[in-house]
């Protein structure tokens, strides 16, 4: 059975920019250990020399004309921003510093 | 009239029997009078519905050619977007998106002539196999109410049982368009990878995800395929393969094609009658002059945990878009600084199982575990797929149910991810591989009183949706299986 401990998910958690409360860390923990410990049965399987993939089916050398085409305005683009200066066509974010 | 086929819709606006607006009118009655009931519509546009409809008719009156899909209705799951139509994702944290474009398959489809009515409900960024977790509440089965229609796209497929709508569009990353359509007894298709550009598709695992139509018929899902398939310049993944004409594909004659039978692989955990189902199925594509052979596909007990590792570690990649800057929700903490306006954005704005996806596939890709979970689920992958290539050598169409349990009760499997996990053992492995496959309405079952339909799915060669499509269409020319569920539960 892989253990999780609640430090493990703490960290976890920064890396994926989440704040979690006591009981979503506690309920993670035993829940991704069972789902983890169930992955593990793909151990199983011999993959010596298999190539991995990773995408399907991709056409090989599809490319596009390097030319301009229409798209959104700076003001469409930032529309659905929360906070944003729309008429200037800028986002707005807090203090990045000292933060 | 919205219990028409599209097909039958599209015929008699194109004949002027009746009008795209009639119509139009007629599926948001419906709308109406059913959603307090089954949740399956997040936003019904009326009033953009009815304007869209006029134009149709306006354009048959100039004389233009009407196009393929001409005046039909059709619902689109809320994470595809639609220009000026709030596109949610059934989740808290696009809650107030609009989006400033369209999809590529909302501009082909409405260049065919088709009437968007509205936005359907769904698990959170299409995660779950259920509709539970949608953070507007989860969709009833139209069939029996107190039961999942399935997920991930629940809205889209109770909204065509019902008779809301006679299509509509679902995105299916490891079954969520055919799972959906086999808990409510209509039709599902999920194309190739590549068939279909992805532009426009809030997504959720890049390289699994695809759009499809969830239709009553065959003939309807071919009709709408044709009508949205293609390159697309916005979408590198999308194909250059050429699809055949699928209309002259359904002959209803399937003699001679062999249908491969992974035995082993459908024994454990299926439930009786889903089993009866599909022995029930095979006998009647035999009796029309298919073959059955058996097959092999050794690694596909392994698929569940290889799709559970790879969307995620996909999805947490692609979810980390959502910070509270560009688009959607954002904490009125963020008065505390840049890091901890992503980190409360998104911790109020995303649901329990988003969290849940995110920090597995967090997991999965971090140091020390990418090789023993990550690499080696690609591995496998590559596995499966030359089982497939190898089962494609004897067979045309593989044959599986499409999940191995009827619709369960809402709140039934809710605690138990796992559980909920392992019930998508015959939908993954298409996905993994890029394979077109569809789930065609192949009887009911009876629990609690309720008669439940059961799917058969279908799985073909990378890019042949046409003998998918003809044998589906075999299939249910001869079976016609109700797909509209009884009104009298609305």
């Amino acid at each position: 059975m892989s253990a999780l401990t609640i430090a493990d998910v703490e960290r976890i958690a920064a890396l994926a920019h989440l704040d979690l409360t006591a009981d979503e860390k506690t309920q993670f923990a035993r829940q991704l250990a069972e789902i983890l410990d169930y992955a593990q049965q793909l151990q199983t399987v011999d993959t010596d020399g298999v190539a991995a993939t990773a995408h399907l089916h991709t056409d090989a050398g599809t490319e596009r004309d390097d030319a301009p085409r229409p798209s959104l305005t700076p003001q469409q683009a930032v529309a659905n921003a929360p906070d944003a200066a729309v008429e200037s066509g800028l986002f707005r974010v807090p203090r990045v510093m000292g933060g | 009239m919205a219990a028409l086929t599209a097909r039958a819709i599209r015929d008699d606006v194109a004949a002027g029997r009746v009008s795209a607006v009639e119509v139009c009118r007629d599926a948001i009655a419906r709308i109406e009078a059913s959603n307090p009931s089954l949740n399956s519509f997040l936003l019904v546009d009326a009033e953009g519905a009815l304007e869209r409809a006029r134009k149709v008719d306006a354009r048959r009156a100039a004389g233009e050619t009407p196009g393929p899909l001409a005046g039909v209705p059709i619902a689109i799951k809320d994470n595809l977007c639609v220009r000026g139509m709030k596109t949610t994702a059934a989740s808290k944290i696009l809650a107030t998106y609009v989006p400033p474009y369209d999809a590529t398959v909302i501009e082909r489809l409405e260049a065919a002539g088709v009437v968007i009515v509205g936005k359907t409900n769904c698990d959170e960024f299409a995660m779950g196999s259920s509709n539970e977790n949608s953070a507007f509440g989860p969709v009833h089965n139209p069939w029996a109410l107190s039961r999942t229609p399935g997920g991930s796209s629940g809205g889209s497929a109770a909204a065509v049982a019902a008779a809301q709508v006679p299509l509509a569009l679902g995105s299916d990353t490891g079954g969520s368009i055919r799972q959906p359509a086999s808990f409510c007894g209509v039709v599902g298709l999920k194309p190739t990878y590549g068939r279909v550009s992805r532009y426009g598709l809030l997504a959720f695992a890049s390289s699994l995800d695809q759009i499809g139509p969830i239709a009553r018929t065959v003939e309807d899902a071919a009709l709408t395929l044709t009508a949205m398939a293609g390159p697309d310049r916005a979408d590198a993944t999308s194909s250059h393969e050429s699809l055949p004409d699928l209309a002259a594909a359904l002959t209803g004659d399937v003699k001679g094609l062999r249908v491969g039978v992974p035995r082993t692989f459908v024994t454990e955990g299926v439930d009786a009658g889903v089993k009866a189902a599909f022995d029930a199925a095979l006998a009647v594509l035999q009796e029309s002059g298919a073959t059955l052979v058996d097959v092999e596909l050794p690694h596909a007990p392994y698929g569940v945990p290889a799709y559970y590792l790879v969307c995620t570690a996909e999805a947490s990649s692609n979810l980390a878009r959502y910070d509270g800057v560009k688009y959607g929700y954002r904490s009125p903490a963020s008065a505390d600084g840049l890091q901890a306006m992503y980190t409360h954005s998104r911790s109020e704005g995303f649901g329990a199982e988003v969290k849940r996806r995110i920090m597995l596939g967090t997991y999965v890709l971090s140091a020390g575990y990418y090789d023993a979970f990550y690499l080696k689920a690609q591995q496998v992958r590559t596995l499966l797929r030359r089982d497939y290539d190898r089962a494609f050598a004897h067979a045309d169409v593989i044959a599986t149910p499409t999940s191995p349990i009827p619709p369960f009760g809402l709140g039934e499997k809710a605690d138990d991810p796992l559980q909920m996990y392992l019930a998508d053992i015959f939908t993954v492995s298409a996905n993994l591989a890029g394979l077109p496959a569809i789930s065609v309405p192949g009887g009911f079952v009876t629990r609690d009183g309720a008669r439940l339909p059961v799917g058969f799915q279908l799985t073909g060669r990378p890019f042949d949706e046409a003998t998918v499509l003809r044998a589906a269409d075999a299939y249910q020319r001869v079976t016609v299986w109700p797909t509209v569920a009884p009104g009298e539960l609305r």
